[in-house]
């Protein structure tokens, strides 16, 4: 099936900079970005005169958004975005900032998420985080996002007969490939029977279900692929994406993200099929949207997850690479960064830069985003397809 | 005579003085008319302030009540039968009035056996056989021994009304035309009898007393500490423009022995 | 299965006493529909005046046709348990200290989904019937019943902290002395109130019923006169921190508007007793309730007050004591807000004209006192806030809603 969008010719992802998180931190939101920014900066070489595009994902950086922090950092860009999106905020910053590059109207765009937390971050964010879960979610229970997904994973469960154990093995997993990882907060190995052990959350969800809410900040640069070489930057290019949000809005419970009914366009546009792709970064909030995206992202039919799962070891080394660096679930979910972790490992392990565990021969990586849960389903996804 | 030998006598205790008045108090009961009517108010007390943030160094509150509330004093313009009469409130009458001497008749067994005791002239003319001629200007007190009562015993009420003693139409009229009394004082709410709605007149005591320029005092307490006769009520009630009574402090002033 | 809800032990005297924490009570403007169908027990969604279609949660746009024209109507209650979930863990201080909370995904048959407060004897593929119920912020949630009654239905724990069942509280009934009083304390007495106390003033005064009165179960006669600071102030020293539901049964109904009144008198009764006398209760009871709303399965709950309809609207027959009567709704609005930090409810009853003397040249219908008792008692069951009780006050309700200038005319004529 040939695909009606534009190519992303011409245009690279590098400088990849993840600033080391921390469970709790007294700084605020703008200190972790202006890390991240600086970070960049570091990397490339560039002056923060040469930045004239920047993207801003942030949970905390409240009361400004990203106009705010252009006086703040002492920038001038001339295009720029505020990306509020959470877990997908990575992918479709880089669909924004791939375009502008690619049409001119910049020609370095930093693309950051950073988040402070601190002693009752979580809570406040649970509790403002949207209309909809203000009105009609947050006054249940309190739960927070576990509720809600407890809800989903208990009807996919229920639908489509994946047993805890495989959940298990996809969290085990993440945790062997995040033991090498230098900055994951997680750092003891995790067996099964500790996962299936673990004390119920809100059930099905039990403890390693949850990923960790912390400080951090993630960033990349957005670039022409000659201006990158020039630079001597190690980049990936960019074969593909997809974004869609408020999908299947009349399934009564989520069962499947945006990404199914674009999915086929995504690799159209990349010209590849599934079974091309060595290492997949998916949206990891919690194992069974992992599975969820397994299955929407085309690599095995929708319920047949638990069995692909089975069927494969998803270790980085293994037949399926799956959440490289360890995901959310073993590095730690710094508010939207955590929307550019998987994003920011993926051009580490296409250009050569693994900081863990490498994949071997990793040439084409998918990246997948996903979250804003704002009542009872995640709204936002995206998918980005990846070489190096 | 001899003011400060009087005051003397007073504070060495050769002159006794017999408080006549209940407390005013909230739980006090009231005359109760037919609901259509309007009610006279109950004492009531709102606290200002007690040494607090509302008045740090005092204590005072606001009162409220009816002007025939508790122990009081009825004027004759309390009546429509004193309603012309000259002098009439409680401001204009001359304040000597306030000060006469008292006899005091004892039904209280008669009472104790027929709440609705009812007084007569033959009644009066015993008590004068035995302790002399109803000076004029002298209070006429009729102790029933009812101020010992409590409550729903005090205000005595069945579905057919209040029963307590009081005086009879005829010995009203007698009293004030025969022996041009001072007024009429009793421990019951009210100087009539329980059921003088159903005497002839109705409430004589208040319509013979009052429609001959002649005062009422009513809720008295301890008249079984009184003489029959040589005690003297000082009985002042409150300066109120065009009052038509009000709740006082009824002082009786005896001879020690 | 709900289990019988044990009857209380005594309080620890040494122990803290429970504080009242709230449920989040931030909601939209447009959420607060739900507020209002739920303070009269109406279970009311948005429905699209454009397409029909019904939406949740509370929105500006319709998700169908984008039409901006979205009320508020009554819709079926009926639905469907598609999963549930026990929560674990939470964030927020009050749900902390209830856990386990249970809730659930029900699909509505008039449509939407609704996350939703679970009855424990619910097991997901139930039909449930819905609710809308204030919690202890004063704001709607959903609440999924059982469709048929349980044996023990409002002894659930979930359910129990979303009303004011009387059941095992001990409630203070301000005025015996009336048919009013006399039928609320033996309806509360009937829905197993530990305790009903009576007050009575001027106890030299007989009163018809009092006989029946003391003969009812649990009941305790007090000493209480709510035209005598003193008289609240006593009683609530001595049983105060024992009351968990207050409800103002005293009543002063007197004919005629303000010009044909005669003078003050009765205008001071009326306003005494009622207005200053819920004042009273106010300042000497409402310290205690407010302290006490988290105190245990006999928590202070409710503050009721029976008013007239008359209090919405002005019907110049008996237009001083419609004034009076609105000077307390307002008095009472403002306690609602002054109680909602301990979770207590402002329970207002509506009534008009009632079956009793002081209407006797009132044509029917009227509301009888048994009448009147039983609908206090079914709304404090359901956790209602504003309550209609009678053809006269729905009446006034639905003219009120549709053209209150009218009705002023109609009333004033």
């Amino acid at each position: 099936m040939a695909s009606s969008r534009m190519p992303y010719d011409g245009v690279v992802v590098a400088a990849p900079v993840t600033i080391p998180y921390r469970r709790y931190s007294i700084n605020s939101a703008h200190w972790w970005i202006g890390r991240a920014v600086r970070g960049v900066l570091d990397r490339t070489g560039l002056r923060a005169g040469d930045i004239d595009g920047l993207s801003v994902s942030s949970f905390t950086m409240g009361p400004d958004t990203a106009i705010g922090l252009t006086q703040h950092f002492g920038l001038s860009p001339r295009w720029l975005d505020h990306i509020p999106l959470g877990g997908a905020s990575g992918v479709v910053a880089l669909r924004h900032a791939a375009r502008a590059v690619q049409c001119g109207d910049a020609d370095f765009v930093v693309c950051v998420a950073g988040d402070t937390n601190q002693v009752d971050s979580f809570r406040t964010m649970l509790s403002t985080f949207s209309r909809f879960a203000q009105d009609a979610v947050y006054p249940y229970g309190s739960g927070g996002p576990n509720a809600s997904f407890a809800m989903i994973m208990r009807n996919y469960m229920t639908r489509y007969g994946p047993t805890r154990e495989d959940f298990g093995k996809i969290a085990v997993a993440q945790r062997a490939n995040a033991l090498s990882f230098p900055h994951a907060l997680m750092k003891k190995p995790l067996t099964l029977d500790a996962y299936m052990a673990a004390r119920p959350i809100a059930d099905p969800i039990h403890l390693f279900d949850c990923v960790m809410p912390c400080a951090g900040a993630e960033a990349f640069l957005v670039c022409r692929e000659d201006a990158a070489r020039d630079l001597g930057l190690p980049a990936a290019r960019l074969l593909a994406t997809i974004e869609r949000h408020n999908a299947y809005a009349d399934d009564a419970i989520q069962e499947r993200g945006g990404w199914a009914v674009d999915i086929g366009e995504l690799y159209a546009m990349a010209g590849i099929t599934p079974d091309a792709v060595d290492f997949l970064e998916t949206y990891d909030d919690y194992p069974v949207i992992c599975m969820m995206q397994m299955e929407d992202l085309g690599f095995c039919a929708k319920g047949e997850g638990a069995a692909f799962v089975r069927g494969h070891t998803l270790t980085n080394d293994g037949s399926f690479p799956h959440n490289t660096s360890g995901g959310q679930l073993s590095v730690g979910q710094a508010g939207c960064a955590g929307g550019y972790l998987g994003l920011v490992e993926a051009v580490r392990q296409l250009t050569g830069a693994a900081l863990g565990a490498a994949v071997p021969n990793a040439r084409i990586g998918l990246v997948s985003g996903f979250g804003m849960i704002t009542y009872d389903r995640g709204l936002a996804s995206g998918a980005a397809l990846l070489a190096g | 005579m001899d003011l400060l030998s009087f005051a003397a006598a007073i504070a060495a205790g050769g002159i006794k003085v017999i408080d006549l008045t209940h407390t005013l108090a909230p739980d006090f009961p009231t005359i109760v008319l037919p609901p259509e009517l309007g009610q006279c108010a109950p004492f009531r007390m709102e606290e200002i302030s007690r040494y607090d943030e509302r008045g740090p160094a005092w204590y005072w509150n606001n009162i409220s009540m009816g002007e025939h509330t508790g122990t009081h004093f009825d004027a004759p313009i309390h009546w429509v039968s004193g309603k012309d009469l000259p002098d009439n409130s409680v401001d204009t009458i001359p304040a000597a009035n306030f000060i006469a001497p008292a006899c005091v008749i004892d039904v209280a067994a008669r009472s104790a056996a027929d709440a609705d005791f009812v007084l007569t002239v033959a009644d009066v003319e015993a008590w004068e056989a035995a302790h002399g001629r109803i000076p004029k200007r002298s209070w006429v007190l009729l102790r029933t021994d009812w101020s010992k009562r409590q409550g729903r015993d005090y205000a005595n009420m069945a579905n057919d009304g209040q029963h307590s003693p009081g005086p009879g139409a005829e010995v009203c009229r007698w009293l004030v035309e025969e022996r041009d009394v001072h007024g009429f004082g009793t421990e019951t709410i009210g100087t009539d009898a329980g059921q003088a709605a159903h005497f002839n007149p109705p409430y004589p005591a208040h319509y013979y007393m009052h429609g001959k320029g002649r005062y009422g005092l009513q809720c008295l307490a301890n008249l079984d500490r009184l003489p029959a006769t040589g005690a003297v009520i000082f009985a002042a009630p409150l300066k109120i423009r065009k009052g038509s009574g009000s709740p006082l402090r009824v002082l009786a002033l005896v001879p020690r022995s | 299965m709900t289990q019988l809800l044990a009857k209380p032990r005594r309080k620890d005297p040494l122990q803290k006493t429970r504080a009242p924490l709230l449920p989040p009570g931030a909601r939209s403007r447009t959420a607060l529909g739900l507020t209002a169908a739920a303070a009269e027990g109406r279970f009311a969604l948005q429905v699209c005046a454009d397409c029909a279609a019904v939406i949740y949660p509370p929105r500006d746009a319709c998700p169908r046709c984008l039409s901006p024209r979205l009320p508020f109507r009554d819709v079926p209650d009926g639905g469907v348990l598609l999963v549930e979930t026990t929560i674990g863990a939470s964030t927020d201080p009050y749900f902390r200290e209830r856990l386990p909370w249970r809730i659930g995904t029900v699909r509505l048959d008039a449509g939407p989904s609704m996350v939703t407060h679970l009855h424990a004897d619910l097991r997901e593929g139930n039909r449930v019937r819905m609710t809308l119920q204030l919690d202890k912020s004063g704001q709607a949630v959903a609440m999924a019943l059982p469709h048929q009654p349980t044996a023990n239905m409002a002894d659930d724990p979930q359910w129990r902290e979303l009303t004011c069942d009387p059941k095992f509280r001990r409630v203070l009934v301000t005025d015996g002395r009336g048919a009013v009083g006399q039928a609320i304390a033996k309806a509360l007495s009937d829905a197993e109130a530990s305790i009903v106390f009576v007050g009575i003033a001027d106890p030299w005064k007989p009163f018809p019923g009092e006989a029946a009165l003391r003969q009812i179960a649990r009941v305790e006669i007090v000493p209480l006169d709510l035209t005598d600071t003193v008289s609240v102030e006593d009683l609530a020293g001595e049983i105060g921190g024992r009351v968990d539901i207050l409800v103002n049964t005293a009543e002063h109904v007197r004919p005629g508007g303000i010009l044909a009144r005669n003078g003050l008198v009765v205008a001071r009764e009326e306003i005494e007793l009622r207005y200053f006398g819920l004042m009273r209760l106010a300042q000497t009871f409402g310290a205690a309730l407010r302290a006490r709303g988290a105190d245990g399965i006999n928590s202070a709950v409710a503050f009721v007050n029976l008013l007239s309809v008359y209090a919405l609207v002005n019907w110049s027959a008996y237009g001083a004591f419609s004034a009076t009567e609105a000077a307390c709704l307002s008095a009472a609005q403002s306690l609602r807000a002054e109680l909602r930090p301990g979770g207590i409810k402002v329970v207002n009853v509506f009534a008009g004209p009632l079956d009793t003397d002081w209407y006797q040249t009132v044509p029917p219908p009227k509301v009888t006192p048994a009448a009147l008792a039983a609908a206090t008692v079914d709304a404090l069951r359901r956790g209602l806030e504003d309550v209609y009780v009678g053809d006269v006050a729905e009446d006034i309700r639905a003219r009120l809603a549709v053209n209150p200038k009218a009705l002023e005319r109609e009333l004033g004529s």
